[in-house]
């Protein structure tokens, strides 16, 4: 879709998974690494073919280990890069994402989630691995993670995953599930010229052994491979050079928070939520993804029944909206949290809302199964009586 | 007057870096071999990028070679080298690796990359040991080494990388000592220039922690004297038995085939067969 000029606006009726690599299409991905797995694979198999119809880079690897490093070097030799997997991927692909952190490598990691631990239910939705890209990989460090909760979104969070990869040289995360993957649903495709992109900042000439190339909390420009630039880049701890230092704390302390702020001093571009009905409400919901889909219509119900129930939904999962959390709980008198989990992110919740809001944490009676209304509803109802 | 002479090699280097190897270490015979390589072949040294992954190995291009340089975790270089080359195949790309990295934690990369027959050069430092986490086994230490990890003797049979690699379809594969340095060298230039998976073993002493083995601590130039009377050429080897092999290095160029379809070029086709539909 990318070769051919978008004038006429396109609609189709297609999986979350499809949407997702046609939003990395739309975005300028031309390089795909994977490797088989459910619920994840449709996306491998549908960039197998489009792949090679952009110019671009498809290729199926020996393990996600690869997969990972594959994007890794495709993106330091300029491609906009992209790998997508499940939970068991991602736990193989962790020491090599705190490279691409530490490395400031531009790239976007797709988890269709299913139930774990280990093998777990590989079709079965469940939003279990919400904390693993921001504490999975080891040492300090802060990440970006988007949760789509339709195939629309898996398309609109794809393109913003590699913008905000691009501009902020960090790999980023859709978390979605195997409902949200293989969900079918209308998909309004923008037209080419709606689509914003974001290009990463390059390094134009070689300015000496000394010159910057990372650890800038604006972002500093990155040196494309094979254009003379002799980039040094290592995943020991370095300076803005790329020199290696391993043994001063001064420099590893230098490191770690330059790496972190580039991030955290951004939180207003990266971070994005959404609010409904939040004005006059008494209680708010605390949802993302799948889960939003049913907190969003037993909210809407509950306003036709009188309730003064509100949603407030992060897009941004990592880094974490603390401070819009924290305003939240300033202005409801309890946040009911709903994950498909036995409550990953609910203690951020928790920590944000830091006494003002009574929060609750309401999990699905069956995970993977997702809640009954009632569940939902009575819990509301319990709350405002 | 006082004669300064420049060292012919030094325009490859980043400066303002010591080597970091420990006396005594094969390390700067290959990266010599390498770099006197790239010095006949008359490329552009900008043209080459250097892949590394974790131990003492990782420390030939990483940071010294002053080109594009990615140093990354253990056993994963060769997967990152074809991931940039792939995105890059206009680069020649050569990744220093070590015989952990290789034979151990990025087995798997390693034979599917010979499976691919992507246009990589591989050298692989092979001192029979992890040197930089201090003298433990291997999968290529020998049968029943003393190490640290293996205080009772090693009880599992040591890999022969070559022959993996062999095995595993690569389509150039060298087999050296440091004590042959301009066969080394002369393989390296091979190897860059062919189109496809080369691999290059270079078995290399390390006084510090594999000398301790085999009785040589602290002793590169017994170890190199070692490796000199091991050395059978492979062209000798042919015409000898399992026997008179036995404890013997085989070295030489093992294999070289041509024609083979190459990876990069493979999927250009692939866009070309795309762009027709």
């Amino acid at each position: 879709m990318k070769n051919k000029k978008n004038i006429e606006r396109k609609t189709d009726f297609i999986q979350g998974n499809i949407a997702c690599a046609e939003g990395a299409i739309a975005a300028g991905c031309n390089f795909f690494a994977g490797y088989p797995i459910t619920p994840a694979s449709e996306i491998a198999h549908y960039m197998s073919r489009k792949m090679f119809e952009v110019e671009g880079t498809f290729i199926q690897t020996e393990d996600e280990l690869a997969a990972i490093a594959n994007i890794v070097g495709a993106s330091w030799g300029g491609n906009k890069s992209m790998t997508a997997t499940s939970g068991p991927g991602i736990s193989l692909m962790l020491e090599n994402i705190g490279l691409a952190v530490v490395t400031e490598t531009p790239c976007v990691i797709v988890n269709v989630q299913r139930g774990g631990p280990s093998t777990g239910s590989p079709s079965v939705a469940f939003q279990g691995d919400m904390l693993q890209p921001k504490f999975g990989s080891h040492g300090e460090y802060q990440i970006i993670a988007l949760a789509p909760s339709s195939p629309q979104e898996m398309f609109d969070f794809t393109v913003e995953a590699f913008n905000k990869a691009e501009k902020y040289r960090i790999p980023v995360f859709i978390l979605a599930d195997s409902l949200i993957g293989h969900m079918r649903e209308r998909v309004d495709f923008p037209l080419d010229d709606e689509i914003i992109l974001e290009e990463r900042k390059k390094l134009k000439n070689y300015q000496g052994i000394h010159q910057k190339i990372f650890l800038d909390e604006n972002v500093a420009p990155m040196p494309i491979f094979g254009e003379g630039l002799k980039a040094n880049i290592t995943g020991s701890t370095h300076k803005e050079d790329g020199f290696r230092n391993v043994s001063d704390p001064k420099i590893m302390d230098t490191a770690i928070k330059r790496l972190s702020n580039k991030i955290l001093k951004h939180k207003e571009d990266i971070i994005a939520v959404e609010e409904k009905y939040l004005e006059d409400a008494e209680v708010a919901i605390f949802s993302y993804g799948l889960v939003y889909r049913a907190v969003l219509e037993t909210v809407n119900i509950a306003r036709n029944q009188g309730l003064k129930v509100g949603s407030f939904r992060p897009i941004t999962i990592w880094p974490f909206p603390q401070e819009q959390v924290e305003e939240l709980s300033k202005k409801v008198k309890t946040i009911i949290v709903c994950e498909n989990n036995l409550g990953q992110i609910y203690p951020f919740v928790k920590a944000a809302a830091n006494g003002n809001a009574k929060i609750i944490f309401l999990p699905p009676k069956i995970l993977g199964a997702l809640y009954k209304q009632e569940e939902i509803l009575n819990k509301i109802k319990e709350v405002i009586s | 007057m006082k004669n300064t002479v420049g060292h012919p090699l030094k325009k490859y280097f980043r400066g303002e870096i010591n080597y970091t190897t420990c006396s005594g270490c094969g390390n700067g015979i290959i990266s010599q071999s390498i770099l006197r390589a790239i010095d006949e072949i008359a490329i552009i040294f900008d043209q080459i990028a250097f892949v590394s992954g974790i131990g003492c190995s990782g420390w030939i291009p990483s940071p010294s070679f002053n080109t594009d340089v990615l140093h990354v975790t253990h056993g994963r270089s060769i997967a990152f080298a074809t991931g940039l080359k792939l995105a890059a195949p206009q680069m020649k790309v050569i990744v220093c690796a070590g015989d952990g990295d290789t034979g151990a934690i990025g087995g798997n990369h390693f034979i599917h990359a010979a499976r691919r027959n992507i246009d990589l050069t591989v050298v692989c430092v092979n001192n029979g040991i992890f040197g930089m986490t201090g003298g433990q086994v291997a999968p290529t230490t020998p049968y029943n080494s003393v190490t640290t990890t293996t205080p009772y003797g090693s009880i599992e049979r040591p890999f022969d990388l070559s022959n993996l690699a062999i095995a595993a379809g690569a389509t150039f594969v060298a087999r050296w000592t440091t004590y042959h340095a301009r066969s080394l060298k002369n393989s390296i230039k091979k190897a860059i220039e062919h189109k496809g998976f080369s691999f290059i073993e270079v078995i290399s002493q390390c006084p510090v922690q594999y000398g301790k083995v085999i009785g040589m601590r602290n002793d590169p130039v017994s170890m190199l004297m070692h490796y000199k009377e091991c050395a059978v050429n492979i062209n000798k080897a042919k015409n000898m038995s399992a026997d008179e092999l036995k404890d013997k290095i085989i070295v030489g160029e093992l294999v070289e085939k041509k024609n083979i379809p190459e990876l990069t070029d493979e999927i250009k086709r692939l866009r070309r067969e795309a762009s027709r539909k």
